[in-house]
């Protein structure tokens, strides 16, 4: 068995490394020097800053948040009048742009994934058409077609006075679309908590169907059950309270209409040029996940004698969004983002509202950074929501 | 031969690289453990092992693509510690030969071995090209000298790669398993250029499962398992009467087939 | 509808290619499908054909006013006819325009060289500097018997490639510094690079146009300005400049530990190792990304219209202002669409091109 025998008598003394060679060393002065060179920098530049608002008399902090707005907007989520604050005008920019980015993530998923699937169809046509169509809205500038779509809702529809009616109290004019809304009832409320009770039940009914699918085999109507589960509770709270359902309709009155619900052209503008454009992208990006399942896989599965629809459900789309989350979530922060132009066409989102206070009250600073601070709250919350989604999604692999 | 320090009198000044009391940790696994060596020069030493013994970890040490923890070594009397100037010194004077070639893509074969002779020894670009051309005679592939590595087939390229290596004029040259990632057919090809290195009386220090190679051309066989060095002696004895049984182990294993 | 296998990509076995078996298999196979195709062609009957009529049958090519395009009810072309030159050039100096001109053909000219396959690094750099020299003296003049121009007056096309061409050359090196900073061992730099990708990736390009726009002017010692075409260029660099820096990391991520380690065994040194072999494989590898980038950047550039800048949609915009041609938006927004079209749709298939060739060669050693 071989010992290590101890080492030798005269150990060449470990010599001191010289500060300058040392490699640690060096890194660490590597990185006082950065930090310093952009701490003078932003020290600069922050002097300067001082200098110049104190010349020109604005004042600085996040004082004028408080003051009065005296400004009008024309969508509003929550109450809003010029008498408000400007926090609360920023308050209603950053409800329009969630609600604006809400609602074109789930329109251009559900339009974008049909676009990709399309894009992969036997007919010829079709292929040709939506590789057309993508084509186009890939390779044009966002701001020009939301230009587009903003004009052709203006200028196509007509007056308010001639308003085009294609229901009873549904009107759409060049001041945009004009709905009844029902005026809320407390029975609602008990309607919605049935919803959501029902969506709990379809929830445990699907776990307990699944357990007992596994142990015996034995399958279950789970769409209709679930369908009933859900809408059926609230459908028999709400005949048993007397249909109660009062509709306030909008009236015209002067040049526009009162009452009711409207959706401007601008918010109509932004939000289907928003759509029509990101889908496209997530046509492509879902066209790409669909293929790089391979073919193996369809070939496998039609082996064991799947149909092609249970094949698609349970092989290919699996396998396929785990490719297609992250790109996805891209877009998803992309429409987000885009959301912004709408300064240019006059909706009232945050940015657009934003550019507003920084004019009026001069302090540029502070309102950018807000601008920056929410919507980085916002990019970091979707990305961290498509995080766990794509994590949970994620192959187990070896 | 390789030695252990303390069982035979040597010169220092004849010692190339030198492990004293070697530790080395990837977080809680203790990868080297006490490493004790002293390769003289001239000498040929071949160090084999089970995967995960640490011997390439050991030979990474000496150039400092890995760093060491506890304990020496020493490269030509220069210390290995975290002196940059140490550290640069100690690389032009250690060749590497890695199993993955490594040669750079997007430059010809001539402009991969002129690069570090140019940038790093600050020879004058003819100088370099003609030791270059010079080097590539040797490996035998001078007619390669304008192609890319892509180009080539993987006996040539791990040629090519030996050949860089040797332009930057090195005391010493260690082998990372150099033929493990190439065609059977190839394999003679690059040994062979081993072989007439070893012969010139470079210092060679080899990781490798070749043990043909090894009994013609090393002046020492180590085994190392567990990160520690097992057994150390000359080829004849190691294959023939290896002392410790985890050696007799490891050879029936490689040698069966 | 979609067969399964058609979208795996299997090809459909070959029938001989009549007509009619053609149009059986890929038009009117099963009922949705057939459904479909009549929707398409009754869809193109009622709509693509009356467009075709507007935009060509019935349009007028040249007229004084749009009065004579409604008589003729089609496409108002004539509309280019006026403002055609405006849109391109904007207030350019009328005599002067034959610079801009010059500007983009030489941009398409660099372009075209850069995209042919033998040209290597270090020439590119030679061209795309030479070139953006050049451009600067053909736009700015002030020498040779050409007047100054100041860039307030650089408008239309010129100014978008210049902005879109300037703003991702100077996103280079941020890029790139980013990028490598961002995988440095040094934790200060690393998360100094983190902070900067991260927040500008977060932001619109609207907010840094605004930014740079509104901030730089207070940033700047008391009395000194700065052109606006600057400030948008500062918002550019940076902007793209976080966006290319990810693109750079892809590619420094693929380059395989061992050649980092080859190059550290030569004795390379960290700059020179960058510079001469990890550099070159990295950007080789993210070239489709950085075009890709760039094509973008292209589209993105019509922001500046809201920050006050004259490029082609503001120079548009001017040119519907005229009462005589207030009705031809239609005519402007598409002559601004098609040019952007036949621009990004070229450099889209050339990044397809580079993709399927980088896929093919592959950047590493072969292994057999």
């Amino acid at each position: 068995m071989v010992t290590t025998a101890p080492s030798r008598v005269h150990l060449a003394p470990t010599r001191r490394v010289a500060p300058w060679r040392d490699v640690r060393l060096r890194g660490i002065a590597a990185q006082v020097i950065t930090v310093g060179t952009v701490a003078a920098v932003v020290i600069y530049c922050a002097h300067n800053a001082i200098v110049n608002l104190e010349q020109r008399g604005i004042a600085t902090g996040f004082a004028f948040l408080r003051r009065e707005a005296a400004f009008e907007i024309s969508s509003t989520l929550i109450d809003y009048s010029p008498a408000s604050t400007y926090g609360r005008a920023l308050a209603v920019g950053i409800l329009n742009t969630l609600l604006v980015s809400f609602l074109g993530i789930v329109l251009t998923t559900i339009f974008g994934t049909l676009l990709g699937i399309a894009r992969l169809s036997s007919n010829w046509l079709v292929q040709r058409v939506t590789g057309w169509y993508i084509e186009i809205m890939r390779n044009t500038p966002l701001l020009l077609q939301l230009i587009v779509w903003w004009d052709l809702l203006r200028v196509s529809a007509p007056l308010p006075r001639e308003a085009f009616k294609p229901l009873p109290g549904v009107f759409i004019s060049n001041r945009g679309l004009n709905l009844p809304i029902p005026v809320w009832q407390p029975v609602y409320l008990w309607m919605l908590a049935a919803l959501v009770a029902g969506a709990l039940a379809t929830a445990v009914v699907a776990q307990r169907m699944h357990r007992r699918q596994e142990l015996t085999g034995k399958q279950f109507p789970l769409v209709w059950t679930g369908v009933a589960l859900i809408l059926g509770p609230p459908l028999l709270l709400f005949l048993l309270a007397g249909a109660p359902l009062q509709l306030e309709m909008p009236v015209l009155q002067g040049f526009n209409f009162v009452g009711g619900e409207s959706v401007t052209p601008e918010f109509a503008a932004l939000l289907f040029g928003l759509v029509a454009y990101t889908s496209a992208f997530v046509a492509e990006i879902v066209r790409s996940g669909i293929l790089s399942v391979s073919k193996g896989q369809t070939e496998a599965a039609s082996a064991l004698g799947l149909k092609p629809n249970w094949t698609l459900r349970l092989v290919v789309l699996p396998q396929a969004v785990r490719v297609i989350v992250p790109p996805m979530t891209s877009e998803y922060l992309s429409l987000t983002k885009n959301s912004s132009l709408a300064v240019y066409i006059g909706f009232p989102d945050f940015v657009s509202i934003a550019n507003t206070e920084a004019n009026q009250t001069g302090q540029v600073i502070e309102v950018i950074a807000i601008l920056m601070a929410v919507y980085l709250t916002i990019s970091l919350t979707i990305s961290v929501l498509m995080n766990f989604y794509n994590r949970y999604v994620a192959l187990v692999e070896r | 031969m390789a030695s252990i320090p303390g069982t035979a009198p040597q010169a220092a000044d004849q010692s190339m690289i030198e492990f004293r009391g070697v530790h080395k940790w990837y977080g809680d696994f203790h990868v080297l453990k006490d490493i004790n060596l002293v390769v003289r020069r001239g000498e040929r030493v071949v160090v084999c092992g089970p995967s995960g013994s640490g011997k390439s970890t050991m030979i990474r040490c000496i150039n400092r693509l890995e760093e060491h923890q506890k304990g020496q070594i020493l490269v030509d009397g220069i210390e290995l510690t975290s002196d940059a100037k140490h550290v640069e010194a100690i690389r032009r004077e250690v060749g590497m030969v890695f199993q993955q070639f490594n040669l750079f893509p997007h430059l010809t074969v001539l402009e991969n071995l002129t690069l570090a002779p140019i940038w790093v020894r600050k020879m004058p670009k003819k100088e370099a090209e003609e030791l270059a051309m010079q080097l590539l005679a040797r490996v035998k592939i001078p007619e390669q000298a304008k192609k890319y590595p892509g180009q080539l087939s993987g006996g040539q390229q791990q040629r090519v790669a030996i050949a860089r290596s040797l332009c930057m004029r090195p005391q010493v040259m260690l082998f990372d398993e150099p033929t493990s990632a190439l065609d059977p057919e190839m394999i003679k090809e690059v040994l062979d250029v081993m072989i007439e290195l070893a012969q010139e009386g470079m210092t060679m220090i080899c990781v490798t499962h070749e043990m043909g190679f090894a009994r013609t051309v090393a002046d020492s066989m180590i085994f190392m398992d567990g990160g520690q060095i097992v057994e150390v002696a000359p080829p004849k004895e190691f294959f023939a009467n290896p002392k410790n049984d985890r050696t007799k182990l490891f050879l029936s294993q490689i040698l069966s087939h | 509808m979609a067969d399964l296998a058609q979208m795996q990509g299997r090809p459909l076995e070959h029938a001989p290619l009549r007509a009619w078996q053609w149009a059986r298999t890929h038009l009117f196979n099963g009922v949705l499908n057939t459904i479909l195709t009549l929707l398409i062609v009754y869809a193109f009957f009622r709509i693509v054909v009356p467009v075709v009529e507007w935009a060509l049958v019935d349009a007028t090519w040249s007229a004084e006013s749009d009065r004579a395009c409604e008589a003729a009810g089609g496409a108002c072309w004539a509309f280019l006819e006026s403002w055609g030159r405006f849109i391109i050039f904007g207030r350019f100096p009328y005599a002067e325009q034959w610079r801009p001109a010059l500007v983009l053909v030489l941009f398409v000219a660099m372009l075209a060289v850069s995209a042919r396959p033998g040209v290597r690094g270090r020439t590119l750099l030679a061209i795309w500097i030479g070139g953006l020299v050049a451009v600067g003296a053909l736009m700015w003049g002030g020498f040779l018997g050409m007047p100054y121009v100041e860039t307030e007056l650089w408008n239309g096309l010129p100014l978008t490639l210049i902005l879109a061409l300037g703003g991702v050359g100077f996103a280079f090196p941020i890029g790139i510094v980013a990028a490598l900073g961002r995988r440095s061992k040094l934790p200060a730099i690393r998360w100094l690079s983190v902070a900067y990708i991260e927040l500008i990736r977060g932001v619109p390009l609207i907010t840094l146009l605004f930014m740079a726009s509104l901030m730089v002017p207070l940033f700047l010692p008391t009395g000194v300005g700065i052109a606006k075409l600057w400030r948008a260029e500062i918002g550019f660099a940076l902007f793209f400049g976080a966006y290319l820096a990810e693109a750079v990391r892809g590619g420094l991520q693929a380059i395989s530990r061992g050649q980092y380690e080859a190059a550290d065994a030569l004795g390379l040194g960290y700059w020179r190792k960058i510079y001469f072999v990890i550099l070159p494989q990295a950007l080789a590898i993210s070239i489709p990304s950085i075009v890709n980038l760039f094509i973008g950047a292209f589209k993105d550039t019509t922001l500046i219209t809201i920050v006050g800048i004259f490029d082609v949609l503001q120079d548009a915009n001017t040119g519907l202002n005229d009462p005589a041609w207030r009705h031809a938006y239609v005519e402007a927004y598409a002559t601004i669409g098609m040019i952007f079209f036949a621009f990004c749709y070229f450099m889209s298939r050339y990044s397809q091109y580079l993709e399927r060739r980088l896929r093919r060669t592959g950047t590493g050693p072969r292994r057999k």
